[in-house]
């Protein structure tokens, strides 16, 4: 983890019409950190993902992302970001390969890098034999593992993750953190969405959120000594049960 | 360049994947070309009706059996009075009622002229105008002949007739298939062209793939172009497969040029997808978006002139049937299929159809957001 900045915002805010889904939110991640970005259900946790990958046009406020500006700048974000949504995103109609070729190339990488890619990506994933199979015959966790690693295949400077975990057992979200902490080491910084307070406590960093607020920003250990707390699920308890909001 | 081929690609091994909908690109124009043509026709034939004899003389007898020599009409019965004859109408039964009049040959010997009264039942109003056209012209043949016969040196007649003979140009026999086939080719290019456009887009809405291309380096117009290009070649994929069907069906084919007809479709297509491409833009669900191209499609081809001819419509329908894309294909098709039109015919149908395509298709990209 170095000092250097690649997620920046100042008082980044989203209203739909009188409806603050955002509200005035400022932090800094810093390059090739896990950050987890936590909230309940309705905390404006995806919200303010989208307007981070360029998806979704801020009301007020600014953020920097990897360097460039998230109004001006969207098209120079995508070609530097990677992204998971919380919907499983790959194309279930075309084969494991098929889509990885599909995503390299969507991101500029060579035939050559295509072909490489690939199969180191089968080959690190143990999906040989299944390599021209349609992805839809394969069980979710292998799914959301390939997911991760198509997002990370144009080697992007911050990885997005939207709930990545979702439904998944307990044996694989824990292969898919192995995957997570590898992508930091080698330098990319990864910002992910999760229920899991056990995931929480793999984080560098936590920020959490409730209603558009961010309440909280540390790593797991100080917000552990600053709310009295055990493990991160009281703090998080402790936290999130003023919420006005509903589901 | 090179993201479209990726594009291009994916979309291509995902349509030719669903086994389901290539099946209906090769069954939708035969079934189509064989059902459309030989089920919706206008020739009236069998038209029923019910005589009321009132006179029971040769000459009734005699124009009884013109009716029935026609081909035309049926004899349903000899009703004994009009209503006898109207109680079969209110059955069903019978489509024309026609009296003779008592004295019906005795006015005509003596005074050279007599009456006889038609009813029709216009529960069809095309049948009932059919009908009594059909028989006015029976009538008609049935006095030129006793004319005939009672004159017998026509060329000296003191009565001058004239006599009016047609011939149908461009469809000599009056085949009403040779009518419907060019319009169901053109009904095979819009179905396809805009019902798969408009769906395909809001599924990729619907599971959420979208997003992902959406958060990628994808330019708008290569993602447009990815989803345009494919469906443009299935359209005239199952146009081609028309053109096959309706030669070996119907005899049919371009009296005109081939390339003409393919430059218009091709045309066409890119006006329509332009609008399936608006349909699911605005479109969150297929469910939506089935719905939206469901109520345009009904009317783009009812007031397109598939069936009925724009010309019987009333005036403020023509002048809808003017911003309808549907018509200008119908017309061009049937102009080059019939009348074998040139290109430099079809100059107005080119030209309009080419605003549409830029119309539609620049509403499309202009409404078109990366964003959410």
């Amino acid at each position: 983890m170095s000092s250097e900045i690649v997620i920046k915002t100042n008082k980044l805010t989203k209203k739909f019409g009188d409806f603050i889904a955002v509200n005035e939110i400022t932090f800094e991640v810093f390059k090739g950190e896990i950050f987890g970005f936590l909230g309940a259900n309705g905390a404006g946790k995806t919200t303010a993902m989208k307007m981070l990958i360029g998806i979704s046009k801020p009301s007020s406020g600014s953020a920097e992302i990897a360097g460039f500006d998230i109004y001006k700048e969207t098209e120079q974000i995508k070609k530097s970001i990677g992204y998971m949504s919380q919907k499983f995103s790959l194309y279930e109609d075309l084969t494991i390969r098929e889509n990885i070729q599909l995503f390299g190339g969507i991101y500029g990488l060579s035939n050559k890098q295509i072909q490489k890619k690939s199969n180191e990506l089968i080959n690190k994933l143990n999906l040989q034999n299944k390599a021209d199979k349609l992805v839809a015959s394969l069980p979710l966790g292998w799914k959301q593992k390939l997911a991760f690693s198509i997002a990370i295949l144009h080697d992007p400077k911050i990885v997005f993750l939207d709930e990545p975990t979702g439904g998944v057992d307990p044996i694989t979200r824990r292969q898919f953190w192995d995957m997570i902490y590898e992508a930091a080491h080698n330098g990319i910084t990864v910002f992910a969405t999760t229920h899991y307070m056990d995931e929480a406590e793999y984080c560098n960093r936590v920020s959490i959120m409730v209603d558009g607020v961010i309440t909280a920003l540390d790593s797991p250990n100080n917000l552990k000594k600053q709310y009295n707390a055990n493990s991160m699920d009281e703090v998080f308890l402790t936290l999130a049960r003023g919420a006005k909001r509903g589901e | 360049m090179r993201t479209l081929l990726f594009l291009l690609r994916k979309e291509f091994l995902q349509i030719f994947r669903n086994k389901l909908i290539l099946r209906m690109i090769f069954a939708l124009p035969v079934i189509q070309l064989i059902l459309l043509p030989n089920a919706a026709t206008y020739e009236v034939k069998n038209i029923t009706f019910s005589v009321v004899d009132h006179d029971h003389s040769e000459y009734s007898r005699k124009l009884i059996n013109e009716f029935t020599a026609s081909g035309y009409f049926q004899l349903n019965d000899y009703s004994k009075s009009y209503d006898q004859a109207l109680d079969q109408v209110e059955k069903d039964k019978t489509d024309l009622i026609v009296e003779i009049p008592a004295g019906f040959e005795r006015e005509l010997i003596r005074q050279n002229e007599s009456m006889i009264f038609f009813a029709a039942n216009a529960i069809s109003g095309q049948t009932a105008g059919l009908a009594v056209a059909y028989a006015n012209s029976i009538i008609r043949d049935y006095s030129n002949n006793i004319r005939a016969e009672w004159i017998s040196m026509p060329r000296l007649s003191a009565i001058p007739t004239i006599e009016i003979t047609s011939s149908n140009w461009f469809n000599p026999q009056m085949n009403y298939k040779k009518f419907i086939v060019p319009g169901v080719l053109a009904l095979l290019v819009t179905l396809v062209g805009f019902l798969m456009s408009s769906l395909n887009i809001v599924k990729e809405k619907e599971i959420g793939t979208i997003e992902q291309l959406n958060v990628s380096p994808i330019k708008k117009y290569q993602f447009i172009l990815s989803k345009l290009i494919p469906f443009w070649f299935l359209g005239l994929m199952v146009l081609s497969i028309g053109f096959v069907i309706s030669f070996i069906m119907y005899g049919l084919y371009p009296v005109g040029s081939f390339w003409v007809g393919y430059l218009f479709a091709g045309i066409y297509l890119i006006a329509l997808l332009g609008f399936g491409l608006l349909t699911s833009i605005y479109a969150e669900t297929q469910q939506q978006a089935m719905f939206i191209a469901y109520f345009f499609m009904l009317i783009f081809i009812l007031l397109g002139g598939l069936f009925s001819p724009i010309e019987n419509m009333p005036d403020w329908a023509q002048y809808l049937t003017y911003v309808n894309p549907v018509r200008y294909l119908i017309e061009a098709m049937r102009m080059l299929v019939l009348k074998g039109s040139s290109f430099w015919d079809l100059r107005y149908h080119f030209l309009i159809i080419t605003a549409f395509a830029f119309v539609f298709n620049g509403l499309a990209i202009w409404n078109y957001k990366k964003t959410v």
